[in-house]
């Protein structure tokens, strides 16, 4: 009797896999050079910078939220880091105040929903846009390059690690970590506590407050770790980097089967969903698939993966 | 006028009903009772088209009827009010009582709104609800809401309603009002089905009533023909004994004292005490202040002035983090927006307000949250299917007793229940008053919201009685009585001397 429940949970939770497997073999078939390590390993590239912000972004939403912000907090986090090297601070100190300030970025997202009881997509639609017009008054509107030579920043963006891009493992070591902490934790269940149904949260002895702060905190600090990471590989920071990010990662989440009304979902399915967007957009580029049409294939399927779960509920 | 005949039920390989039979006749009011999960809501869920049976009949009016949508019943006449309220709280009160029935011009989409309102304001004078149509339902209280779903069926011309726990959220007045229009009702013809763990009710409406146990039906009386005993012993397979047990706790110190605690328009000045061993049970209407007062003292809202005490300690509970620190318990009423996550299984739901106990370092430590869900199931007989049975597939009386639960599992010194036994059944309920009177005899200091008199004066040391945000008196032990609590509830001599 219970075993049938479980079956059923279990596929559930299998849903966003299943499509991952068929889109990849659907695309193989019809350009075997999708298979090769080469492009796997770019397509592990590529998806990184995406699954990170969609990391956060799975917190927040189980949080009941939304943080419209990352691509402005990436872009000045990037922006930051670029502009100290380029003025010859230590590489490190470099990244660490781009880290921070990404941090306190969504630090005050935090604090404006949990304190002031800003709706969260207002509040982070007026700070997407704060967070840009900074990183292009702080740019004044230009890219910063000539970021000078530095080991570890380039590998950050470019390197490989026992023949592995640095950015899927920072990816994938980040989401273990972030895995345990939403499993594993008091704070992970705070979470989830938190978005299931934040009035008996309070009443159960958890600072609702303490945690929206925590999360889009840390939505932040992945945001700007993914700026960093992206500065790196262009070897220079963009002003207007990161436009539409928030879209592709709240988009990650929901095809990880993740709920936008807050309490229900996984980690898992978050990465699974980058995967998913991921082999979708080099997919159709290999196989020479116009931009423009691209982008209706990309959102048909997140229409096709969200009617899917609306069936299974 | 309905025959429901071998009623079959299962839900994912749980058998919740096997081969419920269940009759009504035209204009008679048909009790339906029996322990939390026997299956009474399900077996009206059925009737209304909202599950399927997997097995039986059920004609209605001579007819064989498969309802596969609650709308199909309605057509035939049968209106349900659910246990869980159906109320959209930024609708206006008329907008609520019209929906999916709203009035249009020649049908064509345009609403006659002020005929609405009219018609609304009929229906809630002749229910005896003193409030605007055009209010935001939001702004009523659970009890008012209550009212507002009772006016909903009636709007609809049923001939068949089904009340699921209607006065679980009722005050005596308007369960009084209730009991007035049923009455009306069965005059006119209607027929009504009347779910309730209140034996009280049972007794002054019904005039049959059918008893389930573990999803069979055990049978059928006619209520005049029957007691509260043998009813029981239908419902629980067993003789219960007391009601209320006996407590011989040993009332120590003052654990929590109030002193002159005021919330703007919600309650003035209020003073009072608890001591360790002794239960304090504040009695009021809907709307005197009750809960609003004991949020306070746990810290979820904040007074305006007046002190909180603890063991004569002045303390400042910013919120309930803090009170819980200090050791104070809160069961809030209305489980399911306040007490739990109902899309959280049994097991988190418990561990929620134990989690850095039930921690290491902040890592979860699965073998404590399964001790605890295992102490508590035993504790308190909590019927489910397992650790990981989600909240919400949970009967309503299993739900409170799992947000009690919540509570135990933290030990503590001052424990404040708002309506802790609203909608559990009779054994539970005697569970319940069990588990309280241990509390009281290991020195914790109870606090016992209730709309209940027979549970106030059954299980309290002494009676706090509100009235409109004020405290009226407190009354002992040897100066209870129903109408002494009442008097004082309604204003008191206030009014007595105008
Ligand atoms: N949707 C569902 N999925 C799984 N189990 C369910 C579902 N609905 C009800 N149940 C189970 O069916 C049993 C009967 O539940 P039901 O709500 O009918 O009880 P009840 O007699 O109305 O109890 P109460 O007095 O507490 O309201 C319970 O054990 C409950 O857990
Ligand atoms: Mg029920």
């Amino acid at each position: 009797m219970f075993g049938n429940k479980r079956l059923t949970s279990l596929l559930g939770m299998l849903g966003p896999f299943i499509g991952l497997l068929l889109i990849v073999t659907i695309i193989t078939i019809l350009n075997p050079s999708f298979l090769t390590i080469d492009n796997l390993l770019n397509v592990l590239r590529q998806v990184s910078i995406n699954a990170l912000i969609a990391f956060g972004m799975t917190f927040v939403i189980l949080t009941g939220g939304i943080d419209l912000s990352v691509g402005s907090t990436l872009a000045f986090s990037g922006a930051v880091t670029a502009t100290m090297m380029a003025s010859g601070i230590d590489p490190l100190i470099a990244i660490l105040s781009g880290l921070i300030i990404g941090t306190l970025l969504g630090a005050f997202n935090g604090f404006i929903i949990a304190k002031g009881k800003v709706a969260p997509f207002i509040a982070t639609l007026a700070t997407m846009t704060i967070y840009r017009g900074l990183t292009l008054m702080f740019t004044d509107g230009r890219p910063v390059s000539g970021l000078g030579e530095s080991t570890l920043f380039e590998m950050m963006g470019k390197g490989y690690f026992f023949g592995i891009p640095v950015p899927a493992m920072t990816t994938m070591v980040t989401f273990l970590i972030l895995y345990l902490l939403l499993k594993k934790t008091t704070f992970g269940r705070r979470v989830y506590a938190v978005g299931g149904n934040e009035e008996a949260a309070i009443l159960s002895g958890i600072s609702a407050t303490r945690i929206k702060i925590y999360v889009y905190s840390l939505t932040g600090f992945l945001a700007a770790l993914a700026g960093i990471i992206l500065t790196s590989r262009l070897n220079s920071a963009q002003p207007t980097a990161g436009q539409m990010y928030e879209l592709d990662a709240i988009a990650a989440v929901v095809l990880g089967g993740t709920s936008l009304t807050g309490g229900k979902g996984w980690i898992v399915g978050t990465i699974i969903g980058a995967l998913i967007i991921g082999v979708l957009n080099n997919g159709l580029n290999l196989l020479g698939v116009s931009s423009f049409f691209q982008q209706v294939v990309k959102g048909s399927v997140i229409l096709l993966a969200v009617l899917l779960d609306r069936k299974k509920a | 006028m309905i025959e429901m005949r071998g009623i079959d039920k299962s839900f994912s390989g749980v058998h919740v009903l096997k081969k419920v039979d269940f009759t009504l006749k035209k204009g008679e009011v048909h009790a339906l009772m029996g322990e939390n999960g026997a299956g009474k809501s399900t077996l009206m869920k059925i009737l209304s088209g909202i599950h399927m049976r997997d097995e039986g009949t059920i004609t209605v009016a001579g007819r064989e009827v498969v309802y596969k949508h609650p709308k199909q019943a309605e057509k035939d006449g049968i209106a349900v009010i659910h246990q869980e309220l159906n109320i959209l709280p930024e609708l206006t009160i008329a907008e609520n009582l019209f929906l999916g029935n709203e009035k249009t011009v020649k049908n064509l989409g345009w609403m006659k709104t002020k005929e609405m309102n009219r018609m609304a304001a009929e229906q809630l004078e002749q229910l005896g609800l003193n409030v605007k149509p055009t209010t935001l339902a939001k702004h009523l209280s659970v009890g008012k809401q209550q009212i507002i779903e009772i006016a909903k069926s009636l709007m609809t011309n049923a001939k068949v309603i089904v009340m699921d726990e209607p006065t679980a959220a009722l005050t005596d007045r308007e369960i009084d009002t209730l009991f007035t229009t049923i009455r009306k009702l069965k005059e006119q013809g209607v027929s009504l089905i009347y779910i309730s763990h209140r034996m009280e009710e049972i007794f002054s409406i019904c005039d049959r009533i059918t008893v389930l146990r573990d999803g069979e039906s055990i049978g059928t009386k006619v209520i005049k023909e029957t007691d509260f005993d043998e009813i029981v012993s239908m419902m629980v397979g067993r003789q219960l004994g007391e009601r209320f047990p006996i407590r011989k706790s040993k009332i120590g110190n003052v654990k929590l004292a109030v002193e002159g605690l005021t919330r703007k328009d919600e309650f003035k000045d209020v003073s009072l005490e608890v001591k360790a061993g002794e239960i304090l049970g504040i009695s009021g209407l809907m709307g005197a202040g009750r809960s609003e007062l004991v949020e306070t003292i746990f810290g979820y809202r904040n007074e305006d002035q007046g002190k909180i005490l603890i063991d004569g300690k002045p303390l400042k509970l910013k919120n309930p983090q803090d009170a819980i620190e200090q050791g104070i318990a809160f069961v809030s009423e209305d489980r399911k927006s306040k007490g739990l996550v109902i899309d959280f299984s049994i097991r988190d739901n418990l561990n929620m307000s134990n989690l850095t106990t039930l921690s290491n370092k902040g890592w979860m430590v699965h073998g404590n949250e399964l001790s605890l869900y295992k102490e508590m199931v035993s504790r308190l007989s909590i019927r489910s299917s397992g650790s990981e049975q989600k909240a919400k597939s949970l009967s309503g009386g299993n739900q409170q007793k799992v947000v009690i639960g919540k509570w135990l599992g933290m030990r503590p010194k001052v424990l404040i229940l708002d309506e802790p036994t609203r909608g559990v059944d009779v054994g539970a309920k005697k569970e319940i008053y069990s588990i309280m009177n241990d509390l009281a005899d290991q020195g914790v200091a109870i606090i016992m919201v209730s709309s209940e008199l027979p549970e106030i004066i059954g299980m309290s040391t002494r009676v706090a009685v509100m009235c409109e945000g004020k405290l009226m008196t407190t009354l002992d032990k040897h100066e209870f009585s129903e109408e002494r609590i009442m008097h004082f509830a309604t204003g008191g001599d206030k009014h007595v001397r105008k």
